[in-house]
């Protein structure tokens, strides 16, 4: 179920399947593994573009990859930081009610004749905040992040709700909510698509390639040990409760603005679609396990499965059930492949 | 950590940390701030406040071409239907009634909508059948401006688009359907409840939420028709909210009648509140004495009309309410109309309709529904 | 609902809040409670007689509960006269009956370090399978339409089940996938139908307005459920298992508890209760769609964890999860009688949510301390 948060022993028993019991031979079979389930969801991306490309028409065109991406933006953006907190072994599902409260918080302002040029960094700050207090409630007071970002997920809508009630403010000037959507010059894609792109290459040069980066996923595999190793786990993990509010925070600017309309409800239920974008990008429940190319495809994956099924008149119930398949599969292939593997006495064929 | 279970380690806390180190902790500090950074400069620019440069623009509005009432409606037109959700009976049914009209235009009807009622994921459907070149979209909107960036890039790209059962901002649509004005709701609700009490007593209305923009206008519409010399008989003495919560409506309707013991009649301008009020009405003493009428659906309704709680009920049709919106955006999409105020169209079985101002077509007052019509009704 | 029983509970023998882990049970040693422990000493059961701190820490947690509830109901009674009568409290017993019900169940499933986000989906497809067999087959007995709706939850739990325990996913992921999926075929099935309550015998409709002894039937079988769930916890080997398993699954593989086993059990037991719960739901609200209990996953969650059932396993009773369902649902009707504006209500749970777990942290760690305190340490 949830995230290991301390004792990674016992993480081994049933429950976390992917992870083998035994020692040396499974760190080989573990990133063999993480290399196929990357592979695989990349190869499942691609083959979905061209098949959807090929079959259906209206999806292949510039207009269309435009549309798409504004689909997934708020998902895509979200799902950088809750890799790298799911990696820890932790959970972050207040990240769509932050979305809403900072909504919520920016037409209020608004409405108060705030101009919007001290609105945005505010309501970015109010998501570092809102992270700060899951990231305080998880590490100083020592509770486990599902419980937590459970509790203020329900705080932070109600507070969205105290603040606004349930009205809507909708007045933003169309400069900035039609700039929210603008194209970038000489393309038809929007210019979060750049803005994502430069997050994502941020956090995957965080999670791969610094200290600090490789030091998440020793948390995720063994907190323990790796705060014996001289690693602040308290404090990495509070930072990513930071960056995780913090982009949430940055995701309800972009939506309101998307959208023009602030909402105490915008987002709701959207926690539960970055969840199921991330772990279908290969990243482990119990942490330790993932990475950022795989998430970014998974979020694509789920954006261009939806965008080309509603595109070929597929009603919206069988999209849910295909998206709940896609995530059931996507974890019980792969965790019964390597089971069949290990009960093998031969070692794992190479990948 | 484990909530509570004694910690099979030696501290029960989170074991105390070994040295952080600090070059660590400062260069995660200046990453996370420097994403902050690159999200404030994303956005940051001029002085814009509230009142700069007010509502949100852009909509070019009705096309400018002179109508032309005798234009051929051509075969084969797409028209797209986007309900506020699938799987809602009303408009299962409103939609069935579209599709009745764009059969007899001879034109392709579509049913397409997300499963839950959010006006983001009816951006995305927005998209798809102006991606897909739909003639007309008709929509009931989930949020009056979140949609609109989307129908206008879609109108940019050639389609009509119609709203109906509830509007968007009147710069983002051509023409908005409404099933009936708020003050011909209002007055077919009391001539019912004056009827039903024999034109003198008190009354009580039980509503939705203190704050919906619509039962409150309601509301007022009701008090001032009923400040008219034939109904001095009548006096409102309480206005209950049920939140649109059966059990509170339940309750509140209990409420009511414990509270007032010479109450005559009840009038719940909200389908949740009217069901509720009748389901109590209807096992309890005061049925038949109690008169109760409102806004309900045949379906929800039938039960207690039938027993002789309620007498009769309005509401408009919402298959016409489809119909006609079929017709209008046909109408429109063939150049028979542009949305400008005084032109009139013929929408089939209905007849004969004119464009009031803002491009607002009304169906006509509320159908008002009893023991004699209720079953030739399913939603 | 359980109210009965739970007003009951601490005054009473104590119908014993479910024992510390099993699992630690062997491991630790404390002194005896200086005869200070509660009267009932009918402990002696297998798993040694020093399970009692943790007993009494279980109750004081329980009691912290009761007390906010006695407290919640005493002051909206004072505000609010009314709040007590007869009516208003049968309507939170019903009100709660659901949450309850579903409460029992995620606890056991809690229990054993597992979770269910599916049930809101099992219980909006129960509901609407109860329905459609009412309208499809007219002559089928109640009984037998009802037992029906209760397999399609256990059909469902045994979904769950098979993936989680034989597959071995984890079980956030599963009932993540199977919330979609189960939601997805209850509106493809459903496909924009409504069943209303004039489609269902008046027979099976009339079950939520019987009343035992003043209590309402439906409140009845979910304390019934309570009762049960409790009892078995309790008082059966492969009861308090779960408790091992959920505490330390690795150890419990090496005493021989068949652990797959003991995992799969709770999923198929959750099930059959969500079944049941859209059972009920269909009797007492007799208007059904597809939308059927969406979202009420986290509230269920909520209310076990309120309730003291740890999220990571192992400790925890069903009669916590059902005072915390218990008060959830008086806060939802108490708010609108103290007058709090309703926008409050979630930011109140929420804030209930994060108080709960922050003081089952301090019992814990007060509770390891005064074991250790206590002396020997097991292995």
């Amino acid at each position: 179920m949830g995230p290991e948060v301390d004792t990674p022993g016992t993480s081994a028993a049933p429950a976390p399947p992917a992870r083998p019991r035994t020692g040396a031979r499974t760190g080989a079979a573990l990133r063999s593994l993480l290399h196929t389930r990357e592979a695989s969801i990349i190869g499942a991306l691609i083959a979905s573009v061209l098949a959807a490309s090929l079959l259906v028409e209206g999806f292949a065109s510039g207009r269309n990859a435009g549309f798409l991406v504004l689909d997934v933006a708020a998902i895509a953006l979200i799902a950088l930081p809750m890799t790298l907190v799911i990696i820890t072994g932790e959970i972050d599902l207040s990240v769509a009610s932050t979305l809403g409260l900072t909504s919520a918080v920016m037409g209020q302002l608004w409405v108060l004749g705030v101009p919007l040029e001290t609105i945005v960094p505010l309501c970015v700050l109010l998501g570092a905040v809102l992270g700060a207090v899951n990231g305080l409630l998880v590490t100083v007071a020592g509770l486990p992040s599902l419980a937590v970002t459970i509790g203020t997920m329900a705080l932070y809508r109600g507070l969205a709700y105290v603040v606004l009630g349930d009205r809507a403010v909708a007045d933003f000037p169309f400069s900035w909510t039609g700039g929210a959507t603008a194209r970038l010059p000489g393309t038809d894609l929007p210019w979060v698509a750049l803005l994502i792109a430069v997050l994502a290459a941020v956090f995957a040069l965080v999670l791969h390639a610094t200290p600090v980066g490789r030091s998440l996923y020793a948390i995720g595999s063994n907190a323990e040990a790796t705060r014996f190793s001289g690693v602040s786990v308290r404090w990495t993990k509070l930072w990513l409760f930071v960056a995780s509010g913090t982009v949430a925070g940055g995701a309800g600017v972009f939506w309101t603005l998307q959208y023009g309309s602030a909402r105490a409800d915008n987002a709701f239920g959207l926690e539960l679609s970055v969840v199921a974008a991330v772990l279908l990008g290969g990243v482990s429940i119990f942490g330790g396990r993932g990475a950022l190319p795989g998430v970014l495809a998974g979020v694509l994956l789920l954006g261009t499965i939806r965008n080309a099924l509603r595109l070929a008149d597929v009603s919206s119930d069988v999209l849910s059930i295909v998206t709940g398949l896609l995530l059931v599969v996507s974890v019980v292939l792969p965790t019964t492949l390597a089971r069949v593997r290990a009960r093998r006495p031969r070692p794992a064929p190479p990948s | 950590m484990r909530p509570s279970r004694p910690a099979p380690s030696d501290s029960p806390a989170q074991a105390k940390e070994s040295e952080p180190i600090m070059r660590e902790r400062i260069r995660f500090g200046v990453t996370a701030a420097a994403l902050a950074g690159v999200m404030l400069a994303a956005s940051a620019c001029g002085g814009t406040t509230r009142g700069d440069d007010g509502g949100s623009g852009a909509g070019s509005g009705g096309s400018t071409a002179e109508a032309d009432p005798d234009a051929e409606i051509p075969e084969g037109l797409a028209i797209s239907f986007l309900p506020k959700q699938l799987n809602n009976p009303y408009f299962t049914v409103a939609d069935a009634g579209g599709k009745e009209a764009v059969e007899e235009l001879g034109g392709e009807f579509k049913e397409v909508g997300p499963s839950e009622a959010t006006a983001s994921s009816q951006v995305s459907y927005i998209n798809t059948l102006s991606q897909q070149g739909s003639d007309v979209i008709v929509l009931a909107a989930n949020d009056p401006n979140a949609v609109c960036g989307a129908l206008n890039q879609a109108r940019q790209a050639g389609s009509v688009v119609v709203t109906f059962d509830s509007d968007t901002a009147p710069d983002c649509r051509d023409l908005f359907v409404n099933q009936a004005t708020a003050k011909d709701i209002a007055r077919t609700q009391v001539e019912m409840i004056a009827e039903q009490i024999g034109g003198e007593g008190e009354i009580a209305f039980l509503s939705a939420t203190p704050n919906a923009t619509n039962q409150n206008a309601w509301l007022e519409l009701m008090e001032k028709e009923l400040a008219k010399e034939e109904y001095s008989g009548i006096e409102v003495v309480d206005t209950v909210y049920g939140n649109d919560d059966d059990q509170k409506s339940f309750n509140e309707m209990q409420g009511l009648l414990q509270t007032h013991p010479d109450l005559a009649g009840v009038v719940s301008p909200t389908t949740v509140g009217l069901a509720a009020a009748a389901r109590y009405l209807s096992s309890s003493d005061y049925k038949g004495e109690v008169a109760l009428t409102g806004l309900g659906t045949p379906n929800q309704m039938r039960e207690y009309v039938e027993n002789g709680t309620v007498e009769e009920f309005a509401l408009w049709d919402p298959a016409n309410l489809g119909y006609l919106a079929a017709y209008s955006g046909a109408s429109m999409s063939a150049g028979r109309i542009t949305g400008e105020q005084g032109q009139t169209f013929e929408a089939g079985r209905l007849g004969e309709y004119t464009v009031r101002a803002d491009g607002e077509i009304v169906l006509g007052p509320p159908t008002v529904f009893n023991k004699g019509n209720i079953d030739d009704y399913d939603f | 609902m359980s109210g009965t029983d739970d007003t009951g509970a601490p005054a009473a023998p104590a119908p014993a809040p479910a024992p510390a882990p099993a699992g630690t049970a062997p491991r630790t040693r404390t002194r005896p409670p200086n005869g200070a422990g509660p009267p009932p000493e009918r402990v002696e059961e297998h798993g040694g007689g020093d399970v009692r701190t943790g007993r009494r820490i279980r109750q004081v947690r329980e009691l912290g509960i009761l007390l906010a509830l006695v407290l919640l109901v005493a002051v909206t009674a004072l505000a609010s006269p009314g709040f007590l009568s007869g009516q208003s409290v049968r309507d939170l017993l019903l009100g709660a009956t659901l949450l309850t019900i579903l409460a029992v169940g995620q606890s056991m499933v809690l229990i054993t370090r597992n979770v269910d986000l599916s049930v809101g989906s099992v219980m909006g497809l129960s509901a609407f399978a109860v329905g459609l067999l009412f309208v499809s087959f007219p002559g089928l007995p109640t009984p037998v339409v009802m037992l029906a709706g209760v397999l399609v939850g256990t059909a469902c739990g045994v979904v769950n089940g098979v993936l989680v325990a034989a597959a071995r996913v984890p079980a956030l992921v599963v009932t993540l996938g199977t919330l979609y999926m189960f939601r997805g075929i209850d509106f493809w099935w459903a496909s924009g139908r409504q069943v209303n309550a004039a489609d269902m015998p008046e027979g099976f409709l009339g079950l939520a307005r019987i009343s035992l002894l003043g209590i309402p039937l439906p409140a009845a079988i979910a304390a019934a459920v309570v009762l049960a769930a409790g009892w078995y916890l309790r008082n059966y080997r492969s009861g308090r298992e779960l408790y091992a398993v959920g505490s330390e699954p690795a150890a419990a593989r090496l005493v021989g508890i068949p652990v797959d086993r003991r995992v799969f059990a709770p999923f198929v037991v959750n099930g059959s209760l969500a079944g049941l719960a859209g059972v009920l739901y269909a009797a007492r609200f007799g208007t059904l769609d597809a939308t059927v209990g969406t979202g009420l996953e986290l509230e269920v969650v909520a209310a076990a964890v309120v309730g003291g059932v740890a999220i990571f396993g192992g400790s925890g009773t069903v009669y916590g999860a059902a005072l915390g369902a218990l008060l959830l649902s008086a806060i939802d009707a108490a708010l609108p009688m103290l007058r709090v504006d309703s926008f409050w209500q979630q930011a109140v749970v929420g804030l209930l949510i994060l108080i709960s777990i922050g003081l089952d942290r301090l019992l814990a760690l007060r509770t390891a301390r005064r074991l250790r305190g206590g002396g020997s340490r097991g292995a």
